[in-house]
């Protein structure tokens, strides 16, 4: 009743979007995510996608078209990737404030300059204010998987905010894994067909969006994306568990996921691609009776503290991975969320693999070594050339 | 208070929004030195100067305080007075 099929992150992202049924295509390729937009060009092209593909002149025109498209009512897809969602930044405020449920693929990419087309999480990590909600996968089926759940995420009506499916660039956009493709029916019946309540472009029935909100309104808007990101950790557990009672695939909570936390002391807090090779590191280390622990964060934006602090209860010290960095805080993204919230911990940030440089199960290995060691709040770069 | 996505059902309601309160000068017009030359009324980028009985008034609920009015007017009939709060 399922199909298999052996193939890349970006085609599993576009295989989820063929399969949700969208109605409006609109991106601008860029390396590594091309891959993905290509495949829905395809789709549309041979006539097994019936949706509208806009070509468009950047990302910026990318995000603004699927605004407009979801506006009027459509089930808007794009992806992008890099120097492509920077170009977006400024409009993918708009979406979030005019709550419109696209669904988006980020292939991660480092930042320039210089100009590096290899894999970090810079780029989604530096949007994180802008009203997003972000996903992050750990291989290809979950790439599948999470673009079919965040359209039913971001069109529930007590969400009704944007959702960026993140994938490793390269590790995941290029390698080809075995991923079960479900039946379209089957998806369409778990994610329905999206009938947008609040807003409805119709010359009938005129109505502004995004217009001026001056100081007397500005300010309940910002508090009533931050309610609806609050009611988003709910519905994403929901939606998670509702596919995989249909799918039979399950991920932690939906929100995290727990590998071997019940008896570790020391941990690793990842995100992406890399909790693979840790869980391969966790494996190895049961045989030898060493018990080391990874909870993995599914969800970004919004962020389940409350969760991450009880999944972390039995810990002692803890390593949080980050593939970012705040310049000028020597600190990831993730370190200054989490850390701040684990005072009885001994917390240690490692950045690792920024602009595509390998992180070995060696240098798993060696973090799990060097978080007991090491001193609280201390930042290490791992894998650093240093003269 | 807000509409989802801050989306406006109401075409024209932005008239309930009454800007005049962005306002630091207001511009006050002598109408025994007004020639009705209409150059008030033309340039205000607003539409807040209106003729009314042959003669101009300043809407303040929506007059902003840009004195463009002021600068404009050739027989110097609008001028700026500091707004009390």
């Amino acid at each position: 009743m399922c199909e298999v099929k052996v193939i890349t992150g970006t085609s599993a992202a576009a295989e989820a979007a063929k399969l949700a049924d969208v109605d409006v295509i609109a991106a601008y390729p860029i390396t590594p995510q091309t891959t993905c937009v290509e495949k829905l060009a395809d789709f549309v092209a041979n006539g097994e996608l019936n949706a509208e593909y806009i070509k468009v002149e950047s990302e910026h025109s990318a995000m603004s078209a699927s605004i407009g498209a979801s506006a009027a009512g459509a089930r808007a897809f794009t992806a992008t990737s890099s120097q492509g969602l920077a170009l977006m930044h400024e409009v993918l405020f708009a979406a979030a404030g005019m709550r419109v449920p696209v669904v988006m693929m980020n292939a991660n990419r480092a930042l320039s300059a210089p100009i590096n087309i290899w894999n970090d999480q810079q780029d989604s990590l530096s949007q994180r204010d802008t009203g997003w909600i972000q996903l992050y996968a750990e291989d290809n089926q979950e790439v599948l998987d999470l673009v079919i759940q965040a359209f039913k995420i971001a069109e529930d009506e007590k969400v009704l905010l944007p959702v960026m499916v993140n994938l490793d660039g390269f590790i995941l956009t290029h390698t080809v894994e075995p991923v079960t493709l479900p039946k379209q029916e089957n998806v369409l019946d778990f994610i329905g067909t999206y009938e947008p309540k609040h807003a409805y472009l119709d010359p009938k029935k005129p109505m502004t969006q995004g217009a001026l909100g001056d100081p007397n309104y500005y300010m309940e808007t910002r508090y009533a994306i931050e309610t609806a990101m609050e009611n988003a950790k709910k519905v994403i557990a929901d939606v998670h568990d509702a596919f995989a009672e249909k799918f039979n695939r399950a991920y932690g909570n939906g929100l995290i996921e727990s590998y071997n936390l019940e008896k570790a002391e020391n941990v690793i807090v990842a995100m992406g691609s890399i909790c693979g090779t840790i869980k391969d590191m966790i494996d190895l280390k049961k045989k030898e009776g060493v018990e080391i622990g990874l909870l993995k964060i599914r969800c970004y934006r919004p962020l389940p503290i409350e969760m991450i602090k009880d999944a972390l209860k039995n810990a002692k010290n803890v390593a949080i991975l980050d593939k970012s960095i705040s310049l000028g805080m020597n600190k990831g993204a993730i370190y200054a969320d989490v850390a701040s919230h684990l005072k009885d911990k001994k917390t240690v940030n490692y950045i690792v693999g920024l602009g595509g440089r390998d992180i070995t199960p060696e240098d798993i290995l060696g973090i799990y070594d060097d978080v007991e060691i090491s001193e609280d709040g201390k930042t290490n770069w791992i894998g650093l050339k240093e003269e | 208070m807000v509409n989802t996505g801050t989306i406006i059902y109401e075409p024209g309601s932005s008239a309930k929004n009454k800007t005049g309160s962005w306002r630091v000068f207001k511009p006050v017009l002598d109408q025994d030195k007004c020639v009705k030359c209409e150059n008030c009324y033309i340039f205000c980028p607003e539409g807040c100067i209106q003729e009314k009985d042959g003669k101009f008034e300043i809407d303040y609920d929506y007059c902003k305080g840009c004195l463009i009015c002021e600068k404009e007017c050739p027989v110097k009939a609008i001028k700026a007075e500091r707004e009390e709060k």
